[in-house]
């Protein structure tokens, strides 16, 4: 059985006009997505902003409560309060946000931020609560001499791992990463990354790797779902992405990433500019009259698209 | 838009409905009655009583507050216990004199408050801006009344300047005459007050001038060769004065409310001063008038700032 | 590649101090480049390397109260460190046009696009009012913005990310500039739209004949788009070349440390590379030496030189310090 599995999940935002200010309509943020994340693995969630894969993440922790669609962890549907409760769901799942100056709070010192969840949750005596957020920053690599600092007085980089590590207070089962290194520079990106790819190893932990950065994502994720207008156009295993993508909004993605090849530039430019333009006239193909992207079809086992049986089966054809 | 401003308004019936109601208990619920203090001390308690009850005061609350709704629909707030007068006359008396203060001071605030506040900003650390900083400085810390007692004593007593109490001389000829009384009680409580309120103007309108210097945007417009006091023209000081307009809704209703510190110091007959005694005297009547007066003039006012911000401001829409 | 002569814009020994409590600082310091027409040249570095610093700094944008700038900087044949502010404000805009990183918060909210397209116009040309329309709209046009007309009447909020980041553009190529100066230009937009943007420079610099100064700290944008690169650490240029010479033959550790830390095809089951320690902050930072000993310390001190300076490799191709030349990672033998 899955870590999690999503079933479904929808979640709307109403828009409200007229004189009694009324719904009148909806953004669907997330349109009805599934999606199963495995203990142990790191799952991406790629797409661009307004994709709904921000709202996805959320919908996970509990942040956001969703209109339609079931989570379940341990069979139960965690989108029921008392479900969360019972299970100690907030215990297990934590989460990561971008930018980490503005999710720690400035007044408060490193300690009692990577404290806090404890405190919420494990209640320690004094002594094993401070052996314990020594022992934290020692798996981010953050001396001893940072719990009495404050945020501001860390880099980006130092911050993310603090982030990091109040996450993995609980010993989480699943943690959420909202565009973890987006802000963080190169060099400073490849420490956070080896950091949380190293907890892995060590506790076993699973992550919803949410990003735009398809670099990173096929650095980091197991199992990829490409989501585009609040839905998934292609899901599959890091081969089936990178290798066979079959999606036209997947290969404009994936064209789109600069390469640091010098020589092929233009030949890159090329590609890029025929993929463009193929997701330009050949919208009725992906898509609805609606724009909503199409119902999922199961290539193989372990790869999905959102294309007409026919069009899949064509592509097949080509692939052998 | 229209529909919204509409709506606005319909919601502030039961806003007013639900106020008026806390601030009549309030009323009822004071310590001590309206006659006590204003008949003959040797009056006996069974007089009292018997006052109490023809003027209704022993009847249950809400007969109460119905007498009193009935009335209010038809213009009758009633009578004053304190006056002896319909509680419309003497609130109407007393918002004129008010208005005049006011508008006075409101335009003397802006008046000066804005060009002040914008030069601060502009010219950061100058020297100016340190004197004007002081200035803020001081009037944030000591008390209004202070400075308004010590602006009575020097230039109403010693230097004997302008009028220290009242809102008109009833000496004064009627037409232009009693225009220019009017106008003279009220330069130096209106000044005093200016001189106080504008401190907020200043600083807000200095750290906003400050901040839209470093914005992105102005570097936008330098990088486009624009000349930088023009930047200041077409930018800085547009973008900085917009949130101002916004309190203007606030102040436009603030002028009826009155100022209850200088209106007590200088004795003129005005809104606040009324306010007061009418709490000293259980003056109920005024009283109620008074806090719905208030409570209506509120909420119309954040209404007009969040039409004028919307007017001015195009990332605001009132939809 | 280009012959001397034909430079249009070369910078001197460039430094730039910041007065921070009493004391100047350097952000920049003795940096030299040149650029030129038809040309573009790509800053690299991380946050804090002085890139930002050196374009503002040529865009004569600095409080200069507040900094302290030494060297020169040519441009069509007058150092514009030696001009006062009027004759700045005839080039900035004119002959220099700036583009920015984030173009929500480099729009003025309040003013609609056209007008803050046109504003560049009102200073530097004597078009009519009728002419001065007619020219935004063919910029709106060119930069590829649909309904021109509708959007010249919009403001800023109205527009998507990758559309202000267009009308960024337009306001900058208003009056032809020679030279461009791209800030980070599509660090804030989605992928595609940021391939969309960077052809979009490309294309206009071929129109244009102008020559960019791309400023960004994303390799890959760099490889995508630059002729020249400059790779800056600590305030200086530590590495120049060309694209291809960067790419790939990289010699100093920074540059060499930087792309072994992108993540890379097949990279899954390896740590990625991480330079050791942080970049110093402005008050901390050596003011002697090689900047960049005190990330690579197993480099013995002989390697370093005591006063780096560039040293031309192979044609073109520069880089600072001696250290590069028997550098190894620890884990290479």
């Amino acid at each position: 059985m899955s870590l999690i599995e999503v079933k479904d999940l929808e979640v709307h935002y109403p828009i409200r006009s007229g004189f009694w200010n009324r719904v009148t309509d909806e953004v669907l943020a997330v349109d009805g997505i599934s999606l199963d994340i495995e203990a142990g693995e790191t799952y991406g969630l790629v797409g661009e902003s307004g994709s709904g894969k921000s709202t996805t993440g959320k919908s996970i922790v509990g942040l956001e409560k969703p209109t339609k669609g079931q989570i379940l962890y341990k069979g139960k549907d965690i989108t029921k309060p008392r479900n969360r409760h019972e299970l100690d769901y907030n215990q297990d799942v934590q989460m990561i946000f971008q930018d980490s100056l503005s999710s720690l709070n400035p007044r408060k010192r490193i300690e009692d931020i990577i404290a806090e969840p404890l405190r919420n949750f494990a209640h320690l005596s004094k002594d094993d609560e401070k052996l314990r957020v020594l022992q934290l920053l020692d798996i981010v690599g953050l001396d001893a001499d940072a719990l009495y600092k404050y945020p501001h007085q860390f880099s980006g980089g130092q911050r993310q791992r603090i982030g990091v590590a109040r996450a993995v207070a609980t010993n989480p089962k699943l943690i959420v990463a909202d565009e973890p290194v987006s802000a963080l520079d190169l060099s400073v990106q490849a420490q956070v990354l080896n950091f949380m790819k190293k907890i892995q190893r060590d506790f076993g932990v699973s992550y919803l790797f949410i990003s735009h950065d398809l670099g990173v994502v096929r650095h980091m994720c197991d199992n990829i779902a490409i989501m585009h207008r609040g839905r998934i156009v292609e899901i599959g295993t890091r081969d089936d992405i990178y290798n066979h993508p079959m999606h036209i909004y997947t290969k404009r993605l994936l064209s789109a990433i600069p390469e640091t090849s010098v020589e092929h530039r233009e030949e890159a430019r090329e590609h890029r500019e025929a993929v463009e333009k193929e997701f330009q006239e050949n919208q009725d193909r992906y898509y609805d009259k609606d724009g909503k992207v199409l119902p999922l079809i199961a290539v193989t086992d372990t790869h999905k698209v959102a294309m007409p049986q026919d069009e899949v089966d064509e592509l097949q054809r080509e692939d052998d | 838009m229209w529909k919204t401003i509409l709506r606005r308004l319909l919601i502030i019936i039961p806003e007013i409905i639900a106020l008026s109601i806390l601030v009549f208990l309030l009323a009822k619920a004071m310590p001590g009655d309206p006659f006590t203090g204003s008949i003959n001390p040797h009056a006996s308690l069974a007089h009292i009583h018997h006052l109490m009850r023809i003027n209704g005061l022993y009847d249950p609350w809400y007969q109460q507050y119905w007498n009193w709704v009935v009335h209010l629909f038809h213009g009758n707030l009633g009578m004053s216990y304190e006056y002896q007068e319909p509680v419309t006359r003497i609130v109407g008396e007393r918002a004129i004199n008010t208005l005049w203060l006011a508008v006075f001071a409101t335009v003397m605030t802006y008046a000066i408050g804005l060009p002040v506040g914008l030069y601060a900003g502009r010219h950061q650390n100058s020297r100016s801006d340190h004197a004007i900083r002081i200035y803020t400085y001081v009037t944030l810390s000591v008390p209004f009344f202070v400075v308004l007692v010590l602006g009575l004593w020097i230039f109403g007593y010693m230097l004997g300047w302008f009028p220290t109490t009242g809102s008109i001389n009833t000496n004064a000829a009627p037409g232009m005459g009693s225009v220019i009384s009017r106008i003279q009680h009220i330069v130096l409580p209106g000044l005093l007050q200016a001189f106080f309120s504008l401190t907020g103007i200043v600083q807000y309108l200095r750290s906003e001038v400050i901040d839209a210097t470093h914005s992105d945007y102005v570097r936008t417009a330098r990088s486009k060769g624009v000349p930088v006091r023009d930047v200041f023209r077409h930018h800085i000081f547009r973008n900085s004065l917009l949130p101002i307009t916004a309190t203007a809704g606030y102040a436009i209703t603030g002028l009826l409310g009155g100022s209850v510190f200088t209106e007590t110091i200088f004795s003129y007959p005005g809104m606040g001063l009324l306010f007061v005694s009418a709490i000293n005297y259980r003056d109920y009547t005024v009283i109620t008038a008074l806090v719905l007066l208030f409570g209506f003039l509120n909420m119309l006012g954040t209404l007009l700032s969040d039409i004028i911000m919307a007017a001015v401001d195009p990332r605001i829409r009132i939809e | 590649m280009a012959d001397e002569e034909n430079h249009f814009l070369k910078i001197e020994d460039v430094s730039t101090a910041f007065k921070i409590q009493g004391k100047y600082y350097p952000a920049v310091s003795d940096v030299s480049l040149d650029i030129h027409n038809d040309e573009i040249v790509a800053i690299v570095g991380e946050s804090g390397c002085g890139k930002s610093t050196l374009a503002t700094t040529i865009m004569g944008l600095h409080d200069p109260a507040e900094t302290k700038i030494g060297g020169k900087i040519e441009f069509e044949g007058q150092d514009l460190l030696t001009l006062n502010e009027d004759q700045m404000n005839k080039i900035r805009g004119a002959k220099i046009g700036m583009i920015f990183q984030d173009p929500l918060s480099a729009l003025n909210p309040l003013k609609r696009i056209g007008d803050q397209i046109q504003e560049g116009l009102d200073y530097h040309t004597k078009m009519t009012e009728a002419e001065k329309k007619a020219r935004v709209l063919e910029l709106v046009n060119q930069v590829g913005i649909p309904h021109p007309e509708r959007v010249i009447r919009q403001f800023p909020h109205e527009l998507s990310g990758g559309m202000r980041q267009r009308v960024v553009i337009a306001i900058a190529i208003a009056c032809k500039p020679d030279l461009m100066i791209a800030d980070e230009p599509t660090t804030a937009l989605d992928v595609t739209i940021q391939a969309q943007i960077l052809d979009l420079l490309k294309d206009i610099q071929k129109e244009n004949h102008a020559g960019i100064i791309l400023i960004t700290h994303d390799l890959g944008v760099v490889a995508e788009t630059a002729d020249e690169v400059a790779v800056m650490y600590a305030g200086q240029v530590v590495e120049k070349g060309s694209a291809k010479q960067i790419f790939d033959n990289p010699l100093h550790p920074y540059t060499r440390s930087l792309l072994r830390s992108m993540p890379q095809k097949d990279s899954e089951n390896d740590d990625l590379y991480v330079i050791e320690g942080s970049v110093p902050s402005l008050q901390k930072m050596p003011q002697d030496g090689c900047k960049f000993a005190p990330r690579i310390p197993w480099v013995p001190a002989s390697e370093h030189e005591a006063h780096p300076t560039m040293h031309e490799v192979e044609p073109g191709h520069r880089v600072r310090c001696t250290c590069y030349k028997n550098f190894k990672f620890q884990d290479e033998a």
